[in-house]
């Protein structure tokens, strides 16, 4: 017998008997809502399911505005009809796609490529075939309604950069998503969506952003809206207040003119970064509209690379500028004592080379101070031999050089402090000797990005704090409250000792003020400047015939200002000037300091009035929309 | 081991059966769900679900050549090895759809949380085959409580509510069916229910949208709602025959979210009617009816436990995912067994399907 052996209890089956009962009475109800929604409403549903053209449309958020630091818009959003596309609305996409590139006065095959472009979209969703149509587009659409089924015009934010190429380098431009884009976004991001593509405009994308808004729309069997059944507002993102100066970023643009370089100016009492700027730039409104290939080509294969961040990703010998942070290495170890210092007769031997001074004649008898008011290639030959390449690494580092200084934007450079272990790193080799002695003066290996010497130009100009330099002062929601402060943060304290950045100090005010200093070009009446110029050898004199642009040496130029009480620090760089900072590149930094005193009203306006002002104008005049965006 | 006859003259020929039915039409329908006019050839989700089932198919047979109490004698071993997955998800697992729920394993990416309903199955019934026969006290319940819990949390941090609630369920049932008093059960559910508010803010927002949605469904037709309307109306519009096989307009135009997952339902009842639903309902609710039939007719207490477990983890899925898809309950990510989407939950359906199977032709062996 088989249930002889069970070990079922009966009251087991009585429980089974009760579930099924249950399984039974549950499908029973299911049967029931099948029957109800098929069979007794199935005719209306079926109705509705023909005339389901209800559609969900995604409502662009606005992205958030740019101010600089006095409230003025530095990126901004301005109304533009877009020409979307339903292909499920067209019985003959073919057909309508013809008549639509005529009335846009298209190839048809450009606007075939754009419908095809993007892959997994569902055909009731729309596809931007064409944005920012102007006027008489738009009148050309809406007259031929008729004749295009499924094409829509819908206004929608489109990203607006009054000042044009100004500061493009920190603001970066948008694009549509790309598959990347889509793939690594961790929110919904989806195909066509707007999203920042390089610089602030990518690094702070998830403020600036928002949350796009919906609309289920009916329409009619042709697509066209009838009515809009629902809605849910988009939230615009969040503003971005800059510590960037836009009037002074300007006058730092047009004193480099056409001439390739980059000027970085930081408030040294907080790392605010006030200027940064390089040339030669790009118009982001161009990617904002769609940027077409051609475009794109010529600013990829310009040779002056004008996509290139110079400010943070170009990196450079920094030449005699390098030498402030050596004097800081040589005075913290007490290699000279007193007045010592040494006789420059206009080189130096060593091993089978001759190092040259910039000066044939030499300087003579030459202590620190003068060393670096002359910018004497001996002294440091000599007593930067003394210090080690180790040593000059220890102390260019400790003022930020050679390390990342952490600013908000991607691909940030981090230059070369050549060391010991890094050549053996490097190059498998040991260091020589001879080595130091490029190294002491900024030449060899070492190289850095303007905003590393402007960082340490902040940082002997504030006794020795190393804020990280950053460019947005506050965030704000679209309601006007606080979302969030940035406060200075100190990257560390560059360990010197007072009276070594005392010394240094007084050394830099001389290269500007003294009579014979090298950077007087600089000078800005009433104000106690310092600085230091540089001059980058790009390649050995010998083989440089001064011919070619690529061969001619970079001009730099660091200075903070007033000496007393530094409110501003800054680098300047003139890319292959073919001349020395002094001549190059300090009266760019001049041109900045004399207006960023003057428009305090302490100093008297420079006879020549600074450009700014009128080219302010124009500028504005360009922020209201053109006629044919609205 | 000594071949007994007696395996293959009351081989369990029903059950299977009825259940290859179920996933042909589900592989259909996946097809038709991921079908674009565009594409060529067998679409790649109906093709994964085709490998997937045939490797189910081997799975659920190695399940009836061997003897399910071995199974008994692992229990815990399974379901510890289970929650190991649910902890290495959490660690590594690779995130979609804004949740955490799949191991990458070579080319395939696996859902422990499946393996986790089929291991509850088993290690529950272990239990439930060796305490006191009848009228369990709450002494006992707090152990079986204790297995539930552990894995169903770590599905609900992923998140997948759904799976959570799912294996919660089955749980209950279980015990009602394993001899735990309702009375107890509800003191037992007592604090979960003032549990509830707390529960309810760790919720996602678009769960907690989700519930509200269907308490008032005209509250967000742009969103959930919007699903629930249009997916009722897909099951509405099939009307009594159906649009016919790839011809659900609802279903073409996108209107439903996940079509080919969670409201596939809607896709194969606007395709094919009322009368395509109700055969498929109908098959359902004979699997069920033979599952339990095998429960009630088993051996031992551990297989009529894993027959019962199986056929309560089928009957839930089921219920929730058509009373979701046809508006009677609020959307909650559940899937229709041997029909949506998906390997590990076809693997390990198919599986149980086998083990009840091998229950069943085990009955007169001993």
């Amino acid at each position: 017998m088989p249930f002889s052996s069970r070990d079922i209890p009966n009251e087991f089956v009585t429980r089974i008997a009760v579930a099924g009962g249950v399984v039974l009475l549950v499908f029973a109800c299911i049967f029931a809502r099948l029957w109800f929604l098929q069979v007794a409403k199935g005719a209306e549903m079926r109705i509705v399911s023909e005339q389901n053209r209800i559609r969900l449309v995604r409502v662009p958020a606005a992205r958030g505005v740019v101010y600089d630091r006095n409230g003025e818009i530095l990126v901004d959003n301005r109304p533009s009809f877009d020409v979307v596309f339903v292909p499920e609305d067209a019985p003959d996409r073919r057909a309508v796609l013809r008549t639509l590139a005529t009335q846009l006065a298209e190839p048809e095959q450009a606007v075939l490529e754009r419908f095809k472009a993007p892959s997994k979209r569902p055909p009731y969703e729309g596809i931007v075939l064409r944005r920012d149509l102007d006027w008489q587009g738009v009148v050309a659409l809406e007259t031929h309604q008729l004749e295009l089924p499924g094409v829509t015009l819908q206004v929608g934010p489109r990203r607006f950069y009054p000042f044009g190429s100004l500061a493009a380098h920190v603001l970066g431009y948008v694009g549509e998503a790309s598959e990347r884009d889509l793939a690594e976004s961790t929110s919904a991001l989806r195909p066509g969506d707007i999203v920042g593509k390089a610089n602030l405009e990518r690094a702070w994308d998830a403020q600036l952003r928002g949350v796009p808004g919906g609309q289920q729309v009916e329409v009619d069997a042709l697509g066209r809206r009838v009515q809009v059944l629902h809605e849910e507002p988009d939230v615009p993102g969040n503003t971005l207040t800059l510590t960037l100066d836009r009037e002074l970023q300007e006058v730092a643009e047009n004193a480099l003119g056409d001439r390739a370089g980059a000027v970085v100016a930081i408030d040294p009492r907080d790392g605010e970064i006030l200027v940064l700027a390089s040339k030669p730039a790009y118009d982001p409104n161009v990617f904002a509209r769609g940027i077409l290939h051609s475009e794109w080509r010529a600013l990829t294969q310009d040779p002056l690379r004008p996509l290139n961040d110079r400010a943070v990703q170009g990196q450079y010998p920094p030449g005699s500028t390098f030498k402030v942070a050596v004097a800081a290495g040589i005075l913290e170890r007490n290699l000279v004592s007193g007045r010592g210092g040494v006789h420059c007769s206009g080189g130096v031997p060593f091993g089978n080379h001759y190092f040259r001074c910039w000066r044939r004649g030499g300087h003579g008898g030459v202590g620190i101070h003068e060393a670096i008011v002359q910018s004497c290639d001996v002294f440091f030959y000599q007593f930067g031999q003394r210090l080690g390449v180790d040593g000059i690494a220890e102390y260019a580092r400790k003022f930020g050089l050679g390390l990342p200084t952490g600013v908000e934007l991607e691909n940030e450079k981090p230059g070369i402090i050549p060391d010991t272990e890094w050549k053996q790193r490097r190059f498998k080799q040991p260091w020589f000797a001879g080595e130091t002695l490029s190294v002491a003066i900024g030449q060899g290996y070492v190289t850095v990005t303007p905003l590393q010497l402007a960082h340490m130009t902040a940082t002997i100009a504030n006794g020795g704090t190393r804020y990280r330099p950053h460019y947005v002062k506050r965030i704000e929601a679209p309601d006007g409250s606080l979302v969030r402060e940035v406060a200075p943060e100190v990257l560390s304290e560059a360990g010197v000792a007072p009276e070594t950045i005392a010394e240094v100090k007084s050394a830099m005010r001389d290269v500007v003020m003294a009579p014979n200093g090298t950077g007087k070009k600089a000078r800005v009446p009433g104000i106690e400047v310092a600085g230091k110029t540089g001059t980058a050898q790009v390649v050995k004199l010998a083989d440089s015939n001064r011919k070619t642009r690529a061969s001619r040496d970079h001009a730099w130029f660091i200075a903070f200002a007033p000496v007393e009480r530094p409110e501003i620090a800054m680098a300047v760089l003139v890319e292959h000037a073919g001349g020395g900072g002094g001549a190059n590149a300090a009266p760019i930094a001049q041109q900045v300091l004399q207006y960023y005193f003057e428009r305090q009203g302490r100093v008297p306006a420079a006879p020549d009035a600074v450009p700014s002002r009128r080219v302010t104008q124009e500028a504005h005049a360009v922020r209201s929309p053109a006629p044919d965006a609205l | 081991m000594r071949f007994d006859r007696r395996l293959l003259t009351h081989f369990e020929w029903l059950l299977p059966l009825l259940v290859i039915a179920v996933s042909g039409l589900g592989i259909l329908c996946v097809y038709s769900a991921s079908h674009t006019p565009d594409v060529v050839g067998l679409p790649t989700s109906a093709a994964r679900q085709l490998t997937w089932f045939g490797a189910g198919v081997v799975v659920m047979l190695l399940m009836v050549s061997f003897d399910y109490r071995r199974l008994d004698r692992r229990a815990y071993l399974i379901y510890v090895a289970v929650v190991v997955l649910l902890i290495a998800v959490e660690l590594i697992g690779e995130v979609g759809g804004g949740s955490r729920r799949w191991l990458r394993v070579g080319p395939v990416s696996i859902q422990p949380s499946e393996f986790a309903k089929f291991s509850m199955v088993i290690v529950l019934a272990h239990y439930f085959s060796r305490t006191a026969p009848a009228r369990l006290g709450p002494r006992e319940m707090v152990f079986p409580l204790v297995l539930t819990l552990v894995p169903a949390a770590l599905i609900l941090v992923q998140p997948d509510l759904g799976s959570a609630v799912l294996l919660i369920a089955v749980s209950m049932t279980m015990m009602i069916l394993g001899g735990v008093r309702l009375r107890w059960l509800a003191l037992l559910a007592s604090p979960l229910v003032a549990a509830a508010p707390i529960l309810w803010t760790h919720l996602k927002e678009y769960q907690q949208k989700r519930i509200l949605m269907f308490l008032d469904p005209a509250q967000d037709p742009l969103g959930a709602g919007y699903h629930i309307i249009q997916s009722k109306i897909a099951v509405g519009s099939g009307q009594l025959w159906g649009k016919g096989f790839l011809k659900g307009t609802q279903n073409h135009l996108n209107f439903l979210p996940e079509q080919h997952t969670d409201f596939i339902f809607s896709v194969f009842s606007e395709e094919w009617g009322f009368v395509g639903a109700a055969t498929l309902m109908g098959l359902y609710l004979s699997v069920l009816i033979r599952g339990m039939l095998i429960a009630s007719r088993s051996r031992d207490r551990f297989g009529l436990m894993c027959a019962l477990g199986v056929s309560a983890t089928i009957f839930w899925q089921v219920a929730v995912n058509v009373g979701m898809t046809t508006g009677l309950l609020p959307v909650v990510g559940i899937t229709l067994p041997f029909f949506s989407y998906g390997g590990s939950s076809m693997l390990c359906l198919l599986a149980g399907v086998g083990l009840v199977m091998s229950v069943s032709t085990r009955r007169f062996t001993f």
